[in-house]
């Protein structure tokens, strides 16, 4: 990426969620951490947006500030119609709950003194009942994600495992019937079996409840499985915007790079030749590489690279690349 | 990829059992585990948390042994020797020439107020008896080997200063400074990022090949596994449920484990929104292992004979083993054809 731009948005379509030019910024002794550096995105009703990247990539605060858990230093977040940044802390609570959060560690994520029956509907011991049976309301919750109401009803946390607590987490996040869904590397810590169930689970439930999803996460055959689009974030910007169907084409040195780094279990060895990108280390997000932030790891980085920053463009129908070196005539592997 | 018979092995593994005596029960973590590795040969221990893959890997070391709350029998021969049959002393002898280990968390496994040189230096002195200078001019060289850039100026750079990637790399020096037979790596890229994953795990693959050493790599990440290992062992609840040459054994699993959890992986080439094949349930609770096969309550093939008797590893062509009452027999039959 290393680039900004918004090209890739549809304003001519309903959207849930809209993100204009998302800045955040973190002071530390010695500088300013340049987390997320101008990230636009938007997400229509029931579609799944993957955001792509490696750990320090922004990923996560882009993640947080959309919910403003802290708000983002500059930039736009609108849900469905309204602003968000800059509403009252009051308005802002009501609007909150029509957005949730499930976070990577599901063990952590919930309180450990309180019993399964009560973490699910929290939301709705706040925002009210409305005309709902509690104990019916609680049982179908649980059935909704698959866990037995019976056997899990009274326990905390600590008696479950961690695909349970992930489980017990969506049935919170799903209590309020929010619009927004946003996964932050929900299936990171859970093994490959519990993994699937897990996916699974989100999948039914995004179909069920018409939820539109930002799914957050590192592994890029996860974010292949479950999103409509993906996007993939470098040191806080946006390398690529695609079809995840069309993952593979994608056309992103960076993207490439990533592509070339999974190892598939019931594949050939992938050929050990032509790792298309240099394999240094990530530059600091302190002092950001100027121009393309990729550019310092970029097998195709010129001098144009470090000067002038790309843009995101549309180099095939619904594919957007911020690339100087990158046009539809590129090849492919 | 062939194992010679007549190679002597450099790791032998004869019905090991690793059990820890907890206030719950005693936990079977480790329970009848064989297996050998020749010089030069990559083994991939592959399971689920819980599987006992990492206390495998810890007892076959000798960092866990028998003791007050645990308990080890079998025999583990490391070039020769009974490692649970030597006293401490002489254990510590054989870590760094005969064995050596990669763990998880670089971050954790080195001393955060020692520089990454004195890591080095105080191992190649302590074993090998090199002098200040001697072990200095080595060091440098192993930093150069695992791919660190300047490695005289890392030398005095402290662990907190070096990413995590290359924190795993002065951890793999470490392990190869007195150019150990047998590497036991244990989960090296869990904590890493994807494309520095695929960086440790070429470098692994090339220094095993260069030094022709043995190597035993346990991760959960059967991908990981696949492209890098001449056999794989998987493991389910403390027991080895297949094992065999890496390749056929991921492309027609005999063992209806081993074909659940490959399926659930989810794969690039799905189109968006495929639904997953899981596996039901959850890994058993270790101190409360279910009777007979400890996969039958997630089996979709159960039938009772899984629930009364344990099935034992029964050996099928191809050099490959599987212990199931009823193995998926289509992928059996095929499988004698590739082992021809």
């Amino acid at each position: 990426m290393a680039g900004s731009g918004t090209a890739h948005l549809r304003p001519d379509q309903e959207r849930a969620l809209v993100v204009d030019d998302l800045v955040v910024q973190f002071p530390v002794t010695g500088g300013t951490v340049h987390a997320v550096s101008g990230l636009s995105l938007d997400l229509l009703p029931g579609e799944t947006l993957g955001i792509l990247g490696e750990s320090g990539c922004g990923k996560s605060s882009a993640g947080r500030a959309v919910m403003q858990l802290p708000p983002p230093t500059s930039g736009e977040v609108r849900l469905g119609t309204v602003e968000l940044t800059g509403i009252k802390a009051r308005d802002m609570r009501r609007k909150r709950a029509r957005m949730q959060l499930v976070l990577q560690d599901p063990v952590s994520a919930l309180n450990p003194r309180r019993r399964v029956k009560d973490l699910v509907v929290e939301g709705l011991e706040i925002w009210g009942w409305g005309d709902r049976d509690r104990d019916s309301f609680v049982d179908e919750l649980l059935s909704s994600v698959g866990l037995d109401p019976e056997t899990v009803r009274d326990k905390r946390p600590h008696e479950l495992s961690g695909g349970q607590c992930q489980r017990v987490c969506i049935a919170r996040s799903i209590a309020l019937d929010p619009d927004v869904l946003i996964c932050d590397e929900p299936v990171s810590s859970l093994d490959v079996s519990v993994q699937a169930q897990i996916l699974n689970l989100l999948e039914q439930a995004r179909e069920r409840l018409r939820l539109a999803m930002i799914f957050i996460a590192h592994d890029v055959a996860v974010v292949k499985n479950i999103s409509d689009r993906v996007l993939v974030m470098y040191l806080g910007k946006t390398c690529e915007v695609l079809p995840s169907a069309s993952l593979e084409g994608a056309l992103h040195p960076y993207t490439r790079l990533l592509l070339a780094s999974v190892p598939e279990a019931s594949d050939e060895l992938p050929a050990a030749t032509g790792a298309p990108a240099r394999a240094v280390e990530l530059p600091s997000p302190l002092d950001p590489p100027s121009g393309c932030r990729f550019r310092t790891r970029c097998p195709l980085a010129t001098d144009r690279c470090a000067s002038e920053e790309p843009v995101l463009r549309e180099v095939r129908p619904a594919q957007y690349v911020a690339c100087h070196h990158v046009d539809e005539s590129t090849e492919e592997v | 990829m062939t194992t010679d018979v007549n190679a002597p092995h450099v790791l032998e593994v004869e019905d090991l059992r690793t059990v820890f005596h907890t206030p719950r029960g005693d936990v079977h973590a480790v329970d009848g585990v064989s297996f050998s590795l020749a010089a030069g040969e990559t083994l991939g221990l592959v399971g689920e948390s819980g599987s006992g893959k990492s206390v495998l890997g810890r007892t076959v070391m000798g960092l866990v042994a028998s003791g007050p709350r645990t308990t080890v029998t079998g025999r583990v021969r490391i070039g020769g020797r009974d490692v649970h049959a030597l006293k401490p002393a002489e254990r510590r002898r054989l870590w760094g020439p005969e064995v050596a280990m990669v763990f998880q968390d670089p971050m954790t496994s080195l001393n955060p107020v020692k520089r990454v040189g004195t890591h080095l230096t105080e191992t190649l002195r302590r074993h090998l008896g090199c002098s200040r200078t001697e072990a200095t001019e080595r060091a440098v060289d192993l930093l150069r080997q695992v791919g660190i850039p300047e490695p005289a100026r890392r030398m005095g750079q402290y662990p907190h200063e070096l990413s995590g990637g290359m924190r795993q790399r002065v951890v793999i020096a470490i392990a190869l400074a007195c150019d150990p037979r047998l590497l036991i790596a244990d989960e090296p890229t869990t904590a890493l990022d994807v494309t520095v994953q695929k960086q440790i795990l070429d470098l692994l693959a090339s220094l095993v090949a260069e030094r022709t050493m043995a190597m035993v790599l346990v991760s959960h990440d059967l991908g990981a596994v696949a492209g890098r290992t001449d056999r794989v062992q998987v493991m389910y609840a403390g027991r080895t449920v297949e094992s065999g040459p890496t390749r056929p054994v991921f492309d027609v699993p005999a063992h209806p484990y081993t074909d659940a959890l490959l399926a659930s992986i989810p794969r690039l080439d799905n189109p968006p929104h495929t639904l997953l094949r899981t596996i039901e349930g959850n890994p058993p609770d270790m101190a409360r292992p279910p009777a007979g096969c400890r996969f039958g309550p997630r089996c979709a093939f159960v039938t009772d004979q899984c629930r009364e008797a344990q099935p034992e590893a029964a050996v099928v062509p191809g050099g490959r083993a599987v212990a199931c009452h009823h193995p998926l027999s289509r992928s059996i039959l095929e499988g004698a054809g590739d082992g021809r």
